[in-house]
């Protein structure tokens, strides 16, 4: 099959200009594995599967005809006409090409036993940028086997029928025709330790560090707020670490030895105040959020985990929002002369 | 920190009771230095803190004319020479025979406003051509130095020599004594406003290229700062530079073992002369000797911390630690070229995280200035303290020589227990005699001498408290915080630490200090005191001291980290640890008090905190 219409692309395949095919998310993890991060291995099922998806069964006339008639003020008329695209995508099976593909990928990714992995949609990158995106974007975590994602592929679709994408693509004034989306499939890391960094201070803005926190197990438990984390501060250019606060991590997330998902454990006493990092790791992190700011050009927001190898992984980089938009206050007063620097500073003392 | 009421203070400078068998102690020292009752309302309102960062151990009565030479020549720059607008001077005085010290800054807004115009005419000449005011600088204080080096004392003849008749000269060795002492007295205080002529505006603008970095970016590691202006071609480096340099040589003369076998240095001298090809590597230590020997073991402030010069012990026990490497395969070197290249890099990276073209010309306005006056800041050491203060306390020494053979001193080294005031009537009591060839009282000298040695022992075993009087609701003063590295938040630790029994035992296994060089390291714990204990320090060991002097540099090159109890981020300490990339402490207050030789301890350079891991 020709590249451009194939129903899957490897992540390492990927980079910023294939944002249309595969989506900001999934583009953006080919983008780092460019730059030489180490990212968990995957593949996307394209926007050009969805769109085989969408024909072949035509589901965009069923939606175009569905739509017509809808007041997007009237939340229940949404809903009722995204239950009815869902319940309509739920039935469909996979054309049987793009199932073919998306089951070789998963076998070449498990490489003998079934590999739990992450199902997640990833948008197209114009939408990224905006923060009224929350409900299009659906992630099943811990996935094993090749008809479980073939599953949750196809759960992924029936999730760019939910009210909010509806209202969403009708506010932007985006075409039905014109609208489609990509599936990242990313094998699940068995994290050690995980959790997120800044390449700014999220405190005050200071651009000079790195700030990380992290927590034992896999990084849900600190994202959800369950957890008060680590938090290491490292200078982002010297690469010093100048901080390290240790957290009282109650509880960690950790893959359910059963198969299936993630489990939710108690943290031994006596482990729940020894850091999540050694300092050695804190300062490999910052290397590495400095390395992709530097690519990406704007400050980061960066999700990683540490396997049991002590392996570091990004999960996810996408650009810093807060502070990013703020302007940025002058230091000093603008002088004529070193001299009257000296004197400003003698008379601040 | 909680908040304390503010009625917490240190003890008054009155209250503070001289060591038992010491309640004499204030006859040593001349009335001007002493708390009393004249001043008693300015003085007990004042916060002293101990300088132990220049002076450690008690004064010794000579020795004060090191202190006293800052005390004038220091402060006069601040207060009559550039008027600098917020600052008064930094005064002095001694308790139990230890230099306390309290700087004052001037809060009139009206009065300050006055010195502005002042300070920017005069330090404004001084900035403007600093390249070419420093070489003439270095003119000045090595001819000062050529000049003391002329200095000579020698014994008393029986009879004067006929040149004396010759010549027609008319003035007599006597004379010659009585001259040549009052011209040792000038040199020294010529030497000490050189010092000081550049060191206020030195530090000035380095604090003021610090401020702007941490005001840009919160928290800014001090060592990164000081990568960005420091430079390498250090003077007070050089001297280590040679000791590396004969450690080569005897590698090459195939006489490594001469340097290895021996412990004493006289043993490594004669086995050198004894050996084949010797002769060379004696000859080039000779060259390497003047000036770069003539470097203190101590800060150069105190005569009883010799130099390299007259003790070769620290430099070939360095010797034998850089031979054993080299043996290794090890690299000696220190890394010239990237400490270099990193000072460019990270001065770039954080002028790029900039958020102003306004603050980036800031920045380079003020990292230019503070480039250009860290070569006297760095160097200066070494032409002051070592070079020439060293060679001052041997012409001192001299002098005691000529004492003793006059039988007026037991030994030379007694000139010390005398004041310089005191010298003088020493010397006219000894030239009376030979004069008149009738009794002088050297017993008058040697008693007083034996019981000032009673009463010094008394003090030397005495702990002085970090601070007294007044402390001060926050520490701002410039050269409180940068040259002994003393904070606010360190002020409330000694007043926690005394509210228990009064003093800093018993205290918590953390303390805390400037995190003055990144890194952590663990390790057993070698607590030193005194410069005759350095050959003490083992492999990885953490060196606890009260201070570091550059002289201790190849002791760098063994340990795995270092702690001192005073000093901040411009400290010797400091320096030399980041040079050596080993993780470093300094103005803990009380490291040598509270962690024993052989203990566990955790160095963290990063956080500023040392922890005595087990006991």
């Amino acid at each position: 099959m020709n590249a451009a219409v194939a129903h899957i692309r490897w992540l390492e395949e990927c980079d910023a200009s294939s944002a249309s095919v595969v989506g900001g998310k999934c583009a953006s993890l080919g983008e780092l594995i460019s730059i030489g991060m180490a990212v968990p291995p995957g593949f996307a099922v394209t926007t050009h599967a969805h769109d085989a998806f969408l024909s072949r069964h035509a589901v965009r006339e069923r939606e175009t005809e569905l739509l017509q008639a809808v007041d997007y003020d009237a939340v229940a008329e949404v809903t009722k006409a995204s239950e009815r695209l869902r319940d309509l995508v739920e039935d469909l099976e996979l054309p049987e090409e793009t199932a073919a593909a998306v089951r070789d990928a998963y076998e070449r990714l498990s490489d003998g036993d079934d590999v739990p992995v992450a199902v997640r949609s990833s948008a197209l990158a114009e939408d990224l940028s905006t923060a009224s995106f929350a409900g299009q974007l659906q992630t099943y975590l811990w996935v094993e086997g090749a008809d479980a994602v073939v599953e949750h592929v196809r759960r992924c679709w029936s999730g760019f029928f939910t009210p909010e994408a509806l209202s969403y693509r009708h506010r932007q004034g985006i075409a039905a025709e014109d609208a489609r989306m990509s599936v990242g499939v990313q094998q699940m890391v068995p994290a050690r330790s995980a959790g997120v960094l800044f390449t700014l201070n999220p405190v005050n803005g200071d651009r000079s560090k790195i700030v990380i926190e992290s927590t034992w197990g896999v990084g849900e438990a600190l994202v959800s707020g369950e957890v008060d984390p680590d938090r290491f501060t490292v200078d982002k250019v010297t690469l010093d670490l100048l901080s390290t606060v240790i957290g009282n991590k109650q509880v960690e997330h950790r893959p359910d030895p059963s198969g299936g998902g993630v489990v939710v454990g108690e943290i031994e006493a006596d482990r729940r105040s020894l850091p999540s990092l050694s300092g050695e790791e804190a300062v490999a992190l910052a290397r590495m959020g400095k390395a992709i700011e530097r690519h990406a050009g704007q400050p980061q927001d960066i999700e990683w985990a540490i396997d049991a190898d002590g392996e570091i992984l990004v999960l996810q980089a996408r650009a810093e929002t807060v502070w990013s938009q703020r302007e940025r206050p002058p230091t000093v007063e603008k002088k004529g002369s070193a001299l009257e620097y000296v004197l400003a500073d003698l008379l601040n003392r | 920190m909680t908040s304390e009421p503010a009625t917490r203070t240190f003890p008054s400078p009155f209250d503070v009771p001289a060591p038992p068998g010491a309640e004499d102690w204030r006859r040593l020292y001349p009335e001007y230095y002493l708390f009393s009752e004249e001043r008693r309302d300015f003085e007990e309102n004042k916060f002293w803190f101990f300088d132990g960062l220049h002076n450690p151990e008690p004064i010794y009565p000579f020795d004060a004319i090191m202190t006293e030479s800052w005390w004038v020549f220091l402060n006069q720059f601040l207060t009559r020479v550039w008027q600098v607008p917020p600052a008064s001077g930094i005064d002095q005085r001694l308790v139990n025979g230890y230099l306390y010290v309290s700087p004052t800054t001037i809060d009139d807004p009206a009065e300050i406003e006055q010195r502005v115009p002042v300070f920017l005419e005069r330090a404004g000449q001084y900035y403007a051509n600093w390249d070419e005011i420093y070489d003439k600088w270095i003119v000045k204080a090595e001819d000062c130095i050529d000049r003391l080096r002329k200095i000579e004392f020698e014994p008393l003849p029986d009879l004067e020599p006929i040149e004396t008749v010759t010549s027609v000269r008319g003035t007599t060795s006597a004379w010659d004594i009585v001259h040549r002492y009052d011209e040792l007295l000038e040199n020294m205080h010529e030497m000490a406003c050189y010092h000081f002529e550049l060191n206020m505006l030195g530090y000035g603008a380095f604090m003021t290229f610090s401020d702007f970095c941490k005001t840009a970016f919160p928290d800014m590691p001090d060592q990164s700062i000081a990568r960005m202006v420091g430079g390498v071609d250090i003077l007070f480096f050089r001297p280590d530079d040679e000791v590396r340099k004969l450690s080569r040589l005897a590698i090459e003369l195939g006489l490594a073992d001469a340097v290895l076998d021996n412990d004493d240095p006289d043993d490594v001298l004669r086995a050198m002369g004894a050996a084949e090809g010797g002769d060379r590597w004696l000859a080039a230590l000779e060259e390497a000797k003047d000036p770069w020997f003539w470097f203190s073991t101590g800060t150069g402030y105190c005569h009883q911390h010799r130099s390299w010069i007259d003790d070769l012990t620290v430099p070939f026990g360095a010797m034998q630690g850089y031979i054993t490497k080299l043996q290794a395969g090890e690299s000696i070197d220190r890394p010239l070229d990237e400490i270099l290249r990193e000072r460019e890099r990270i001065a770039s990276e954080y002028r790029e995280l900039l958020p102003t073209d306004d603050d980036r010309a800031a920045f380079d306005e003020t990292l230019a200035l503070a480039r250009k006056v860290y070569p006297y800041v760095e160097n200066h050491n070494f032409y002051v303290e070592h070079w020439h203060h060293s060679m001052f306390w041997n012409k001192v020494r001299d002098l005691g020589r000529v004492f003793q053979a006059g039988g007026f001193l037991v030994d030379s080294e007694d000139i010390f227990y005398l004041h310089r005031y005191e010298v003088h009537e020493a010397l006219f009591d000894m030239l009376t005699a030979w004069a008149t060839t009738n009794p002088g009282r050297p017993r008058y000298w040697q008693d007083e001498i034996a019981e000032r040695k009673r009463i010094m022992e008394k003090l030397r075993a005495w702990a002085p408290p970090p601070a007294l009087g007044k402390p001060p609701e926050a520490v701002t003063e410039a050269a409180t915080v940068m040259l002994w590295g003393i904070t606010t938040d360190m002020v409330e630790q000694w007043l926690d630490a005394q509210g228990g029994n009064g003093d800093a035992d018993g205290g918590p296994a953390a303390l805390n200090g400037f995190a003055a060089s990144p890194g952590v390291a663990e390790g057993p714990a070698r607590v030193i005191t005194a410069v005759d204990q350095l050959d003490q320090v083992e492999l990885g060991e953490i060196l606890v001291c009260p201070i570091t002097a550059p002289s201790w540099a190849p002791v760098f090159a063994k340990i795995a980290g270092a702690v001192s109890d005073v000093g901040g981020i411009m400290s010797h300490a400091a320096i030399v640890s980041r040079e050596y990339g080993l993780p470093a402490v300094v103005g803990t207050g009380f490291g040598t008090r509270q962690i024993e030789t052989g203990q566990r301890v955790r160095v963290d350079g990063n956080e500023g905190t040392v922890t005595v891991v087990d006991e």
